[in-house]
């Protein structure tokens, strides 16, 4: 027990945690734009390799850091667009399109990083994102040391957590997305397109899961792995229920899986001797389970998701 | 009327497949003027107002708006944002709002630049109080719309449409989940705001709220306009011949002596997950050669209530006797065995399978019959003779025997429900709003049958809204309001109408 305190107590392991929390706060917001417009966006998961790979490989190839993000960016919300497309006009199966292009992006990924590289064994490295020291915070105790720790696209991260936030529920558009996953038609009675906000929201949404992605191999390693993702994608896609689709609520759910993930580290070296590693491994998807089923009870899904409009059939 | 157009269809045309839903339709409608239009189901009302408000597009024929200055303006079709534009506001026979966002949200949807960095709420709301005091429609602004009761979403989708600054108005049936009192109230708010130049047109189909409300009549029918009358000069019978192209009549209701009870419910409480799905302390009974009219707005325990009586929900407490036995298994097969029909509130979802052929429909719940199958093998060539006996004595009309009974219009499921039911002989008939949504040639034919069942012994039970319905066809009435159950002394309109709104008990 005297460990668990001296771990949450040290400044390392909630730097960890935010850290590793930081793509899927991206994954989430994703996830929930696209849910919240009625679209349920399984290509999360490929989505996120897709910007894992693209992202590094620009700055692989000479591109700035942020050039990288945004190459990143422009990938996720080309998967995305396809996803749209498939959903939203031709209103094919949600989860059949999503599996799909989840498919299609992590193996174009892949098939691209070999044909670029064909005969390197260890992935090349490229100068990653800093730590960025923000001068005044850093300064404050503790937090300081937990904050000067991470990276610019943290930041954004945690930005991005705002921003969602005062789009959904300060703007018209917020308003129009939530009416669009609710019932279409009333989007429709007021002359909006509601096959231009689901595809909008679709790209959008799609774009930021990228950027956890990218937040993978540009700021937590400083190279692409195969299978380096290792479903982060699906564990958003269960945050977004467990936050009940709301952006602040979808940080927490994020930072508690991070933490989760940063304990079982530090518990495999202090008793790793007693247990076995793999129950450590389990334990964040465990407790994110746990955690789900008591989260999901009262969890109110979007009315329209899953469910595709098609204009003229009123 | 001495004032001008404000709008003018021109020859609109649209078919759907080979149906011709609209076929070269003009129209008129003046300023200030409350227009109904009438119709059968599939006579192509909504279709027009449809394309009037751009969500069809026209296959033929054009639409012109002329303004205050008498300035003649062709509306671009096919486009709701012009329509909006061209002031068309138009509330739909479905409600159109999120039930996520309150009702201001729903109200300012598209009314409002999507990125500006701050929302003037306070002015949108001062609008809506504005708008609410010119016309008496209130509701509260502050709550989400799924909280609210279907009369109040049915204020905020008008308040929805009148503040896009409309000089036309359209409502599609917008009384069709109202209290008499409810819709007379709407009507007189309507009739308030043509005062101020507002110019409406109306789909309903109930004929005596368009003789009192309307200034003038556009009947359609198959997709043609057949007649315009001021509604001066109409009465029920002129507009209802006009509809369905022929007089249609209900046979009265013959003075017959009741017969033993065939449906008894002693005490009967079944307590649901929600107030709609519980019922408490039901005792009715219904003779043979009866006809009990169940009146209530839907919500108030009818489906709880017919589901129990079918055997398809446990009740929690009492008892359930048909023809003086008491059902103990609550198994809906062991229930048409007893000798009970029904006819299901929700004839595509419950009635039918819609995936089945027609003769299959017909059958299924008589499939022990001797008549159509033999040692678990069905005789198909029976099921087919069987089938077309029935479809030509019930009049059931579709592609033919083997195709899905899906694809049959809802008049012609439910007369192969009445088919299949009647043909039964059953003691007791449970009919669950059995003319919702049918047009006046397929009701009178529902309401035929019920009064021929009950003069050949059935006992009827007649849950429905529509009030004419209940009141031209039962023997005695009962009203059902918040899982009540209560008898209605008086058979008028009036009192039915304030027991309904619980506001006598």
């Amino acid at each position: 027990m005297v460990e668990i305190f001296q771990i949450l107590l040290s400044e390392s392991f909630w730097a960890a945690s935010l850290r590793i929390a930081t793509p899927l706060i991206f994954g989430v917001l994703g996830a929930l734009i696209c849910e919240k417009s009625g679209v349920l966006n399984l290509g999360i998961e490929g989505i996120f390799v897709a910007g894992a790979m693209s992202g590094w490989m620009a700055v692989w190839l000479g591109a700035g850091l942020w050039g990288g993000v945004l190459v990143a960016a422009l990938a996720g919300g080309f998967f995305g667009l396809i996803h749209a497309i498939l959903t939203v006009p031709l209103g094919l199966s949600q989860h059949v399109s999503g599996l799909g292009v989840t498919l299609f992006a992590t193996s174009v990924s892949y098939f691209s990083y070999r044909t670029a590289l064909p005969n390197v064994s260890s992935p090349p490295r490229i100068e990653p994102f800093r730590p960025l020291e923000i001068p005044i915070l850093s300064d404050l105790p503790f937090i300081g040391a937990v904050l000067s720790q991470q990276t610019a696209l943290t930041w954004l991260a945690l930005f991005m957590v705002g921003l969602v936030w005062y789009v959904m529920n300060r703007t018209g558009l917020g308003v129009a997305i939530k009416a669009v996953g609710d019932n279409p038609n009333s989007v429709d009675a007021q002359g909006l397109s509601v096959y231009g906000l689901r595809i909008g929201a679709i790209v959008a949404g799609s774009a930021l899961m990228a950027l956890g992605g990218a937040f993978l191999t540009m700021s937590a390693f400083d190279a692409f792995f195969f299978g380096m993702v290792n479903g982060r994608g699906w564990i958003c896609i269960a945050l977004v229920i467990f936050a009940s689709w709301k952006p602040g609520k979808a940080l927490l759910g994020a930072l508690l899986f991070g933490a989760f993930d940063a304990l079982q580290v530090r518990m495999q070296t202090e008793v790793g001797a007693k247990v076995p590693s793999q129950v450590f491994l389990a334990a964040p998807y465990i407790l994110s389970i746990l955690a789900l089923v008591i989260a999901a009870r009262r969890a109110e899904y979007p009315r329209a998701l899953l469910t595709p409009w098609f204009k003229g059939q009123r | 009327m001495t004032s001008s157009p404000v709008l003018t269809l021109n020859g609109l045309s649209k078919t759907f497949g080979s149906i011709q839903a609209a076929d070269a339709i003009n129209l008129e409608l003046f300023r200030g003027e409350v227009l109904a239009l009438l119709g059968e189901n599939g006579a192509g009302k909504t279709t027009l107002m449809n394309m009037l408000f751009g969500h069809y597009m026209p296959d033929d024929g054009t639409i012109d708006i002329i303004d205050d200055s008498g300035h003649t303006e062709p509306l671009q079709l096919g486009n709701p944002q012009a329509s909006i534009a061209a002031g068309i506001g138009m509330v739909h026979q479905h409600f159109t709002l999120a039930e996520n966002l309150d009702a201001l949200d729903n109200i300012m949807l598209g009314s409002e630049k999507f990125l500006n960095i701050r929302r003037n709420k306070p002015q949108a709301v001062q609008k809506v109080q504005k708008i609410m005091n010119d016309s008496g429609l209130v509701a509260p602004m502050d709550v989400a719309v799924g909280k609210l009761t279907v009369g109040e979403r049915q204020r905020v989708e008008i308040l929805k449409a009148l503040y896009q600054d409309v000089k036309i108005l359209v409502l599609d049936e917008p009384t069709a989940v109202l209290t008499p009192q409810e819709a007379d109230k709407l009507f007189e708010n309507i009739t308030a705001m043509t005062r101020n130049g507002l110019s409406v047109i109306f789909i309903s189909h109930k004929l005596r709220e368009v003789l009192a409300f309307s200034n003038r009549i556009a009947v359609l029918r198959h997709g043609e306009k057949v007649g315009e009358i001021s509604s001066k000069e109409a009465d029920e019978r002129k507009i209802a011949r006009l509809m369905v192209g022929e007089d249609t009549k209900i046979s009265s209701r013959k003075k017959i002596k009741v017969g033993a009870p065939v449906l008894e419910l002693d005490n009967l409480t079944i307590s649901g997950s929600s107030k709609r799905e519980s019922i408490s302390n039901i005792n009715l009974s219904v003779n043979k050669h009866e006809i009990l009219g169940i009146a209530g707005i839907s919500g108030n325990g009818q489906t709880v209530l017919a589901n129990a009586i079918s055997g398809l929900v446990k009740p929690s407490s009492g008892k359930i006797k048909i023809d003086g036995k008491t059902i103990t298994s609550n198994d809906p097969s062991s229930i048409i065995q007893a000798g009970v029909g029904r006819i299901p509130e929700d004839r595509h979802k419950d009635g039918i399978v819609g995936q089945m052929s027609v003769a299959e429909n017909m059958i299924i719940e008589d499939l022990n019959s001797g008549k159509i199958q033999s040692r678990g093998l069905l005789n198909r060539e029976a099921i087919m003779q069987h089938c077309s006996d029935l479809s030509s004595k019930y009049d059931v009309r579709g592609p033919g025997p083997n195709a899905s009974a899906r694809l049959l219009s809802g008049g012609n499921i439910q007369k192969l429900i009445l088919a299949r039911v009647f043909e039964a002989s059953p003691k007791l008939i449970l009919a669950n709003q059995p003319t919702r949504g049918l047009d006046l040639g397929a009701a009178a034919d529902v309401a035929n049958r019920l009064l021929e069942a009950r003069q050949r012994g059935s006992g009827v039970v007649l849950i429905s809204e529509d009030l004419d319905e209940i009141l031209s066809l039962s023997d005695r009435i009962m009203v059902i309001y918040d899982g009540n159950l209560r008898m209605a002394e008086t058979h008028n309109r009036e009192s039915l109408g304030l027991m309904m709104a619980g506001e006598i008990a």
